[in-house]
């Protein structure tokens, strides 16, 4: 992927480079490799310096159960995250795929709530999905104790995964749209001719020309779901962990355990199974577009 | 479409105006919530028809939780992430792409493996570096020289320390090389043998074509910096410098307090807006922004 005429100087693209390197440098490597170093050592908890205990603090972290706690509600946060939203944005971009007279508003009003920051929109659906006023509490009217995301580790869970679909459902969507229009109009039109319907062209045509778009937003959701910005921030805003540790997902474990608990040689240990994670997903994602996408 | 389908098309809109009500119904309640009064906000059920006291709401939240300081710091911080992304990310790329240099591996790489380490698996050491930013420096420099060197320089509470951690970005260096990588090569040759040099090509071709690009980034970025919630919450303890995301904790109405929920939502729609707006009036570039940088 070389440019033919490119220019010659070693000086001038190090210079050009230079301020970004020097952020990625201080605010990345150097904080990385301070989670590295303190991953394997402890500090003496009576000052002096840390010292190197091998794989003792990753033995620590996996004998706790809180820990594999954390674990499991983050596979289920973000696998049900994943699911619906993607579920949602393919079902409603077929429909304004079929270009119907109006539904060109609706495509403009889907992806409106992308732009709410996640702990934002945290704080409005837990008044909006509140058992005590807001939508459910007709429901819990009803029948009582139906729905209680303060008491039940499970309906938290619940609530911080809808509020994560309703902000990402419009993100799928977009990609989603664009990966249905590049499907040939001449093959729709010809299935359309040979008398399929459009729920059967949909099934047989639409949905598996989009299986690399289906794909790659499968990573990329899973990654959001693992380690995203909103991730942190929905469930500090909307249920904080809690109750009894049901929504305490993997990364706000780290940023509790390492900032309330000081323990940041737990934290660090924690940060590098997630890290590994991550590098995994990054790996999938690369090699799938670097021979999807063709440079010219 | 050659065919009549009236079924299909039904359910289609069925299907649209669901999705209305799961996506945008939530917008409704927010609204209407925060334009009722304190019992109405609390009566069951719920009621969707907005009142009238919107902007009274949104009066005593913008009060109670000093919304006009958040505002005002969301705002900078959010333009000086959106101004230095696009900057160095621009300068990057072109390092990237049109030099021929052993380097350019490097700094791809070196770019590339930061989106490995997102900010909640790193951020105490982070917070370490912003709260000590000469640290690397001092180690470095007692390491090479033996000697104690007293500087240090700290970031919290103020718009350095909130913006310049943001500001490094692969996705938008990305961006930029994605698109460099699509102009001829022509046009680089051409310009070398009309004499000019790296610095003139890139300012006077390369920026104006990439105008376009700029603006879906700006967009992205805007709304990326705004939204953002874990560093300004450790950055700053001075009230002076708090963020809208720092605001939505004081809007919270209190266990066993006054349900005021009204003023709460009143309170989470101003901090909402800003971002609505430009992803609703610049949807174009926004979504133009959004694809591309995930390409």
């Amino acid at each position: 992927m070389d440019k033919r005429a490119a220019f010659r100087s070693w000086w001038l693209p190090s210079l050009f480079a230079l301020p970004q390197i020097i952020l990625i440098l201080l605010f990345f490597y150097w904080p990385a490799v301070a989670v590295l170093r303190w991953a394997f050592t402890l500090e003496p908890p009576f000052g002096g310096a840390a010292e190197f205990v091998g794989l003792a603090n990753f033995q620590e972290v996996f004998a706790d159960p809180l820990y594999w706690n954390s674990v499991g509600v983050s596979l289920a946060f973000a696998l049900c995250g994943t699911v619906a939203t993607i579920f949602i944005g393919l079902v409603l971009a077929l429909a304004v795929d079929r270009q119907l007279p109006g539904s060109g508003p609706f495509r403009f009003l889907y992806i409106l709530p992308y732009a709410i920051a996640g702990p934002a929109a945290g704080m409005a659906f837990r008044f909006i999905l509140s058992p005590e006023r807001g939508l459910m509490a007709s429901v819990n009217a009803v029948f009582p104790e139906f729905w209680n995301p303060a008491k039940y580790g499970s309906h938290a869970l619940i609530l911080v995964i809808v509020v994560f679909a309703w902000k990402w459902a419009g993100y799928t969507f977009i990609f989603l749209l664009a990966g249905l229009q590049s499907v040939p109009r001449s093959l729709i039109e010809a299935a359309a001719m040979d008398g399929s319907g459009p729920v059967r062209r949909a099934v047989d045509i639409q949905i598996p020309m989009l299986a690399p778009t289906l794909f790659f937003l499968l990573v990329i959701m899973m990654t959001e779901g693992f380690v995203g910005a909103d991730t942190y921030g929905i469930v500090d805003r909307t249920t904080e962990g809690g109750p009894n540790h049901g929504t305490d997902v993997m990364v706000y474990r780290i940023v509790e355990e390492a900032f309330r608990g000081l323990n940041y040689s737990g934290a660090s240990a924690q940060s590098l199974v997630l890290i590994g994670l991550i590098m995994i997903f990054t790996f999938i994602q690369f090699r799938y577009i670097e021979r999807q996408v063709h440079y010219k | 479409m050659i065919q009549r389908t009236p079924f299909a098309n039904a359910l289609t809109y069925g299907v649209m105006i669901f999705g209305f009500l799961l996506l945008i119904g939530p917008f409704i309640v927010i609204v209407s919530g925060a334009s009722q009064t304190i019992q109405q906000v609390n009566a069951i059920p719920f009621s969707f028809l907005p009142q009238d006291r919107l902007l009274e709401n949104m009066g005593v939240a913008w009060a109670r939780a000093n919304l006009g300081t958040a505002m005002l710091n969301s705002f900078v911080m959010a333009s000086l992430v959106t101004a230095g992304k696009v900057a160095l990310s621009a300068l990057t790329a072109f390092a990237i792409v049109f030099f021929r240099t052993p380097l350019k591996g490097f700094f791809f790489w070196m770019v590339f493996i930061t989106l490995m380490l997102p900010l909640e698996v790193r951020v105490v050491p982070t917070y370490a570096v912003a709260a000590d930013l000469f640290q690397p420096v001092r180690l470095l420099i007692s390491a090479v020289t033996g000697f104690e060197v007293s500087v240090d320089w700290n970031l919290l509470n103020s718009y350095a320390g909130l913006t310049l951690p943001l500001i490094a970005t692969a996705t938008g260096t990305f961006l930029y090389r994605q698109f460099y990588l699509t102009l001829p090569d022509e046009l680089a040759e051409a310009a070398r043998m009309d004499g000019s040099g790296a610095i003139r090509f890139f300012i006077d071709m390369l920026l104006p074509l990439s105008r376009t690009n700029m603006l879906a980034l700006t967009t992205i970025m805007f709304v990326y910096g705004w939204n953002q919630y874990l560093w300004p919450l450790l950055m700053v303890t001075d009230p002076q410098y708090k963020t809208t995301m720092m605001s939505l904790a004081a809007l919270l109405p209190a266990e066993d307090g006054t349900p005021d929920w009204n003023v709460t939502l009143a309170g989470s729609l101003i901090i909402m807006l800003p971002p609505l707006i430009v992803v609703a009036v610049l949807q174009r570039w926004f979504v133009r922004g959004l694809v591309a940088t995930e390409k």
